[in-house]
């Protein structure tokens, strides 16, 4: 009955949270174009690959048009996957805040997911000029295997509700710690070199490449953008998209327990 | 003069206070420092991974670390000294209490901008040094006398245009009240500042040396450092500085002219 109710009201909290994103979508606009260093490392590696072409592990040539098209890739992904429940969290953990949310009748965690979700769409909206300019310049790029097209949205969820609840289980620290803001610092430095976001993965030495393989961010960004860009066939991703699902399946459940156990010492009377 | 110099003094002793108080906070810092650099030097070993690669144009390995060295330096600066006065005068806006900080007898600018130092940020002075030592290691020699003095009047040419770059973000802060985000935005953009300049072409570069002069302040330091910055470079960018802070306070003097408090 309880789990029921919570379902009916999703509707609700995603108009809610949609009405609140077109409120301030001056706000988000600032955040999207904050968004640039997908397009900086686009010059860089454009620039280095000028003189010759950058060769990958893979024995791949990577040319400035490679580039172009990973990296505004990069940047469409970036926006879909975005999640910033952390430092929500840790906003109202520390402002005695979340009394609010606690009151509800529904988890929190799940009015967090439906609050970050419902700036989706018009995060999507933002992307679609990228998008265009993608397929324009860059058609020849992109994968044109349909198959491949069906993946990406599963490639896309999988990497949201990674990033998503890896924010939810940072955000829990903040029970504990004072700086959970900062453990997201380090959590999203080895998100920008190990996920793909500053250059492709292929382009490490072999041996950081295996690493990545091993850990969460690579399917936060790096899987979704190789889909896109026709660098994975459909019967190699699919062993990388259960690894996905298995790092998305784990986030969950740490960040849950995580939650639990912090919300016992949760205790802000009068904020 | 002498009394704000004493009023710096207190300030800093506050800070300091503040500092000792929260001495696990070293150890975080200190450990979020070390991994910030660490993921700041990744990329230019992917960049020159390989022999075969060829690299940034007209930039070896270790020239190119020169310059991630002086923006690692430049981001202490940044997140340690000039930061948190600021962000604190965007609270102020936002909950109406910079009403108090005007009534003090003292600039309000320095003020504010004097008002908190994050102490422990000076641990980016050792890892900015280890980048440096690496880098020049990898040069074979190290800097000139007359270099080190020309990237140190640089850097202190890149402090005071950070510094104004960060009021004109606070002057937009009377007007759109909600800027947390801008200053997210800014520190987003200076990152571009970790790669020497001849990356960017066209109006991106004319945008990041005369609009943000990013390259002023990591490129030319590390060029200095380098011993190939042309003097005239030196001098227009001391001038520029000048006039940019000219341009800040200017703007600052009107916005906070038009300050109406919180409800007004």
């Amino acid at each position: 009955m309880k789990t029921f109710a919570a379902l009916r009201a999703i509707p609700t909290l995603l108009k809610i949270g949609f009405s609140e994103a077109v409120a301030y979508r001056a706000e988000m606009l600032v955040w999207v174009f904050a968004t640039t260093m997908p397009l900086i490392m686009m010059m860089l590696w454009t620039t280095v690959a000028e003189a010759s072409p950058v060769v990958g592990q893979g024995g791949k040539q990577w040319g400035s048009g490679a580039f172009v098209a990973y990296f505004l890739s990069v940047f469409i992904v970036r926006q879909l996957i975005s999640a910033w429940a952390a430092w929500e969290i840790n906003f109202e953990v520390r402002q005695g805040m979340l009394s609010m949310r606690l009151l509800r009748p529904m988890h929190p965690v799940l009015s967090f997911a439906m609050s970050n979700l419902a700036y989706m769409p018009m995060r999507a909206v933002v992307t679609l000029p990228v998008f265009a300019i993608l397929l324009v310049t860059e058609l020849s790029r992109m994968t044109a295997q349909w198959q491949v097209w069906l993946l990406w949205p599963l490639a896309l969820i999988g990497g949201w509700l990674i990033t998503f609840f890896a924010n939810v289980a940072i955000g829990s620290l903040s029970f504990f710690i004072d700086s959970s803001i900062k453990i997201m610092d380090v959590w999203l430095a080895a998100f920008f070199v190990f996920s793909g976001y500053l250059f492709p993965l292929e382009l490490f030495p072999e041996w950081l490449r295996i690493a990545a393989q091993w850990l969460p961010f690579r399917y936060q960004i790096g899987l979704p953008v190789e889909l896109m860009t026709g660098q994975l066939t459909v019967e190699a991703a699919l062993p990388l998209l259960a690894r996905q699902y298995t790092w998305a399946g784990l986030m969950v459940v740490a960040s849950l327990l995580l939650w639990r156990s912090g919300i016992k010492r949760f205790q802000a009377f009068g904020g | 003069m002498t009394r704000y110099l004493r009023l710096l003094g207190l300030q800093l002793r506050t800070s300091a206070l503040l500092a000792a108080q929260y001495r696990f906070d070293f150890f975080v810092d200190a450990a979020i420092s070390l991994f910030w650099t660490a993921t700041a030097v990744v990329p230019l070993f992917v960049v020159y991974g390989e022999e075969t690669r060829p690299g940034i144009p007209g930039w070896s390995f270790g020239e190119a670390l020169v310059v991630t060295a002086c923006f690692i330096l430049l981001q202490g600066v940044l997140d340690g000294a000039i930061n948190p006065g600021l962000q604190a005068v965007i609270d102020h806006i936002r909950k109406g209490t910079l009403d108090f900080v005007l009534l003090k007898p003292a600039d309000a600018q320095f003020l504010v901008s004097t008002s908190r130092f994050m102490l422990w940020r000076v641990f980016s002075l050792v890892t900015s040094g280890i980048v440096f030592g690496i880098a020049f290691h990898q040069i074979g020699h190290g800097p000139s006398v007359l270099g080190v003095l020309t990237a140190l009047v640089l850097f202190a040419v890149a402090t005071l245009l950070l510094y104004s770059l960060w009021i004109l973000i606070i002057s937009a802060a009377f007007i759109v009240v909600k800027v947390d985000n801008l200053t997210y935005l800014f520190s987003s953009i200076f990152d571009a500042a970790r790669w020497p300049s001849s990356v960017f072409r066209g109006a991106v570069k004319f945008f990041f040396t005369f609009v943000i002069p990013l390259a002023v302040m990591t490129t030319f330091p590390a060029e200095a450092l380098l011993g190939r910055l042309a003097p005239m470079t030196l001098v227009s960018s001391i001038g520029g500085a000048f006039v940019f802070a000219a341009v800040a306070r200017r703007i600052w003097l009107r916005s906070i002219g038009h300050y109406t408090s919180a409800g007004g």
